[in-house]
């Protein structure tokens, strides 16, 4: 993690000392960020981008995130970087700690996204757009002992999304899905592939209803493939949003993640805190 | 738990699509008063915006506050027909950034809670006007 506080100690001197902040989008449309570092719900990646950067300004956001469930715990932080709302890119590291085995699992994550249509508020159609995210483990040994063919892999999405507003008797509703090509294990955490699987789509999605300007209340499915043939199950949660202001986001969330190598009924709480510039 | 917890979900978001409401929108804003009420926020609101208020420069006030009003009694059908300049009249030449058309939304926002609007009729009255937009930004 230490190129990570390299580049929030550096991001917070430049962006604080020259009083900048984008601000040019509307509260809480840029959403929060996911596990893997893209703007997103909790598990899953949306259209938005990252930040509240508008057509003509730069924003940069960073977070971190922490998921406790039954037999392990997930360390994620990163940031993202948007550039004219056209462009994100994002960096996570995460540590995945199995305190059974007395280890940790860690790997980085590089992901850029590009909006390719729309708004989700005010386009016709649904915000368009296309994102990849590459993830590389630290040490592959574990991944590759439970037969994965690869340390390092890359996922590519296409995700849309819209809010619509006042849709739900007066409340703004919003949804999002994502088409994923993927043949990661557990988010890549346990390697790429495995004896006789390849890269599948996978289907995600999200959605949620605003209860107030600052609060949302939603749901989040990501369909995984069980490459490993450890019984790898679904994802799901159920959380609440709270967007205080633009420079602030907090997320909690309760989990299901299923099986995880072996371990069954894995849920928990999850929490992440975004701070944007 | 889980699946307790996506009932729950998805019970708030059904009770939400049966829940009716009465009357027209600008019934639900207590009509002329309210509008007139909510249109004076709105003005205040702009007045104490640097950003905004440069666009407004070379506006007379009083014309802006009538022709809003109407406009608003309109777009949440109430008795009245706006007649005034098309959006596309008034805002030609201005080239309104997305930013800026976004921070007179939330200039809108301050104004209705302000006036304590609840926030579905909130929601429903940007759900009337946000399709204007293509006709005022970037032009």
């Amino acid at each position: 993690m230490k190129h990570l506080n390299w580049l929030f100690g550096l991001t917070f001197i430049v962006f604080t000392s020259s009083g900048f902040a984008a601000s040019g989008k509307l509260l809480a449309t840029p959403g929060v960020s996911q596990v893997e570092g893209s703007a997103g719900g909790g598990i899953v990646p949306w259209a938005q981008l990252a930040g509240y950067a508008s057509d003509d300004e730069i924003a940069l956001n960073g977070f971190c995130s922490r998921a406790n469930v039954s037999d392990y715990r997930l360390d994620v932080c990163g940031a993202q970087l948007n550039v004219y709302d056209r462009v994100e890119f994002s960096y996570a590291e995460q540590r995945f700690e199995v305190p059974a085995l007395n280890t940790d699992i860690e790997q980085s994550i590089t992901g850029a996204k590009v909006r390719l249509y729309g708004d989700i508020v005010y386009s016709k159609w649904p915000q368009l757009s296309l994102g990849v995210q590459h993830k590389s483990l630290d040490d592959g040994s574990i991944a590759s002992l439970l037969g994965a063919k690869d340390t390092s892999g890359t996922d590519i999405y296409l995700a849309a999304s819209k809010l619509h507003l006042g849709a739900l008797a007066g409340y703004n509703w919003f949804w999002n899905t994502t088409f994923r090509y993927s043949d990661a294990n557990q988010l890549g955490l346990l390697g790429f592939g495995g004896p006789d699987s390849d890269k599948k789509l996978l289907f995600e999605a999200s959605t949620a209803v605003f209860l107030t300007h600052e609060i949302a209340l939603g749901v989040e499915y990501r369909v995984k493939s069980n490459n490993l043939g450890l019984g790898e199950q679904d994802w799901q949660d159920v959380f609440v949003a709270w967007f205080p202001n633009k420079y602030v986001s907090i997320t909690a969330a309760w989990l299901d993640l299923g099986s995880i190598a072996g371990a069954e009924d894995q849920t928990g709480w999850y929490l992440s805190v975004t701070g944007y510039w | 738990m889980i699946k307790t917890l996506f009932t729950f979900v998805f019970t708030v978001m059904l009770v939400g699509c049966v829940s009716s409401n009465n009357g027209t929108l600008y019934q639900q804003l207590n009509g002329k008063q309210g509008v007139e009420k909510l249109v004076e926020s709105f003005i205040n609101q702009i007045g104490h915006d640097e950003q905004i208020l440069a666009y407004f420069k070379q506006s007379n006030v009083a014309h802006f506050r009538q022709g809003f009003i109407t406009h608003l009694c309109s777009v949440t059908d109430g008795p009245c027909e706006y007649k005034g300049d098309n959006m596309v009249d008034i805002h030609t030449g201005m080239n309104i950034s997305k930013k800026d058309f976004n921070r007179v939304v939330e200039l809108l926002i301050n104004a209705m809670d302000e006036q304590q609007i609840p926030q579905t009729v909130q929601n429903k009255i940007l759900s009337r006007l946000a399709p204007l937009r293509p006709e005022i930004i970037d032009i």
